[in-house]
């Protein structure tokens, strides 16, 4: 191929239409308060991991529900399970057992749950 | 004689429908159990969007008063069901016996000490949106030397499921924004912050009046809710929220912090639905027999809202919801005959 000295860019646009998400339909069905998160950022402004760490639980979910799970699992590493962000959210989320449950869901192959199809 | 219509809350809905219930031919009986007139009306010092005293809005309703009979100090003892009225027996030892009652009972503020992560009644700087109004209608700001930094906090007990009140209480974003401009009026040099979840500016003008708070005034606009605030040893404050928008945890210091306290249902109008066998909403709130259809009557016959029994609300909205449970009475009282 002749070199123009220039590519193709792939596009930055999220594109969201035709997204199938499976794997948050999962968690969604086991964890149905994961769907009332507002982005308050409560959780991220408490986070005990999150001054040291990227962790911000906020992230977590908006990314999750976009699809976009690889660039945000490993956030989950940093959580000490601590719960100050279920103190603090005002939807009431059980954010410790959904911070569990997407471990179940998305987790390695040998931690992971059978996911139904 | 003219029929008498109890009404029970004398805030601006209150008020207002009894004065159009006099026009319209009735005497209404107003009752209120504070020592004055106004409800919440009489404690605001400028009101939003246009910044017009709260006085020049409530003193004409005060001095047009004629024909009704009001009762301050006063509440209601019973209220029982006789053929197809109402037997109304007050504190006072006064009874009525009417065929319509009006229900505006009105809102209480959220009580800000039952939210501890921000620390009112325990850090001095930490004060409430109604003890502003307070400071300006006094003329005065006290504590206010070396306050360089002061932050609004919205959604004080509302939107919050934790403080049992899941409801927008509509009033508080233009609210902080009304008053965060007119701080950076009286004290320029002073930073302002307001930290917000959305920014429901709904109302004509409360968007132009962003716009100032923006333009004019400098007033930084920071999207999250505020998680906790703490206290150093000089009584500076340490607030923690999330910068949503830049996407990391924020720490600022602070010198003061304005609380914007929701609406809740008034304390005493679960008391009064019992009385007229009426259910109260899952958020506290009277239940009108449809919501969008017919906001100012009640599931029940005889009985009428208007204002924030029925939930949160501007003033304009409340004035005109008055008007309207007025005319429903009316027609409600010329309708059903006299058994
Ligand atoms: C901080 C803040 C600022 C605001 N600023 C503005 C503004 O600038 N512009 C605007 O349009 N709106 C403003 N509002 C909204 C405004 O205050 C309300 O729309 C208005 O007060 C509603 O009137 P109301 O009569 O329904 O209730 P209220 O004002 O609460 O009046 C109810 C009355 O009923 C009495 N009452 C209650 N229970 C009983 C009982 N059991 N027996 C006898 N009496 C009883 C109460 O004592 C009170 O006097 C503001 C609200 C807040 C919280
Ligand atoms: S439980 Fe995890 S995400 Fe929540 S505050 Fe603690 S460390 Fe942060
Ligand atoms: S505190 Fe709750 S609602 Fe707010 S961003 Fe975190 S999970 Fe979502
Ligand atoms: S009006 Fe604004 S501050 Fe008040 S509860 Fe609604 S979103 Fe929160």
């Amino acid at each position: 191929m002749i070199d123009f000295g220039y590519g193709l860019t792939p596009s930055a646009t999220l594109r969201i239409e035709n997204v199938q998400n499976p794997l948050f339909e999962e968690l969604h069905r086991r964890e149905p308060d994961v769907a009332k998160c507002i982005a308050c950022g409560s959780c991220t402004a408490s986070c005990s991991a999150g001054c040291f760490t990227e962790m911000s639980l906020r992230r977590v979910i908006l990314s999750l529900q976009r699809g976009r799970e690889k660039e945000i699992l490993p956030m989950l590493q940093h959580c000490m399970l601590c719960g100050k962000c279920q103190l603090v959210c005002p939807r009431g989320i059980n954010t410790r057992h959904l911070i569990l449950s997407i471990g179940k869901v998305y987790g390695p192959a040998d931690q992971k749950e059978e996911v139904r199809p | 004689m003219s029929e008498n219509v109890v009404v029970i809350g004398g805030g601006p809905a209150g008020i207002e429908a009894s004065r159009r219930l006099r026009d319209l031919g009735y005497t209404p009986i107003l009752i209120e159990k504070e020592p004055v007139l106004g409800g919440h009306l009489a404690r605001w010092d400028r009101l939003f969007p246009d910044g017009v005293e709260a006085r020049s809005v409530l003193d004409p309703m005060l001095q047009d008063l004629d024909g009704i009979k009001y009762f301050t100090d006063t509440t209601v003892s019973s209220i029982n069901r006789l053929k197809d009225t109402w037997v109304v027996k007050l504190s006072n030892g006064l009874s009525a016996q009417v065929r319509a009652i009006l229900l505006s009972t009105g809102f209480d503020l959220f009580k800000a000490e039952k939210k501890e992560e921000y620390g009112y009644g325990i850090y001095e700087r930490v004060i409430t949106n109604a003890e502003l109004e307070d400071w300006f209608k006094a003329g005065a700001v006290p504590q206010f030397e070396g306050v360089h930094t002061i932050g609004f906090v919205h959604c004080v007990g509302s939107r919050d499921e934790k403080a049992g009140n899941r409801q927008c209480s509509k009033v508080c974003c233009v609210t902080a924004v009304k008053q965060a401009c007119e701080f950076k009026e009286k004290h320029p040099e002073v930073t302002v912050y307001c930290f917000y979840m959305d920014l429901r500016m709904f109302g004509r003008k409360f968007e132009d009046l962003y716009l100032k708070a923006q333009k004019e005034h400098g007033v930084r606009f920071v999207r999250g809710r505020v998680s906790e605030v703490s206290e150093d040893i000089d009584g500076h404050l340490f607030v923690k929220a999330e910068d949503t928008l830049f996407g990391k945890p924020l720490k600022i210091k602070m010198d003061m912090l304005v609380l914007m306290c929701g609406m809740t249902p008034a304390d005493g109008t679960p008391e009064l639905a019992r009385m007229v066998s009426i259910p109260m909403g899952e958020d506290g709130f009277l239940v009108p027999a449809s919501i969008v259809g017919a906001p100012c009557i009640a599931p029940r016959e005889g009985i009428f809202f208007a204002g924030t029994s029925t939930g949160p609300k501007t003033i304009p909205e409340t004035l005109g919801e008055a008007s309207a449970a007025a005319l429903a009475i009316d027609r409600y009282l010329k309708t059903t005959a006299r058994r």
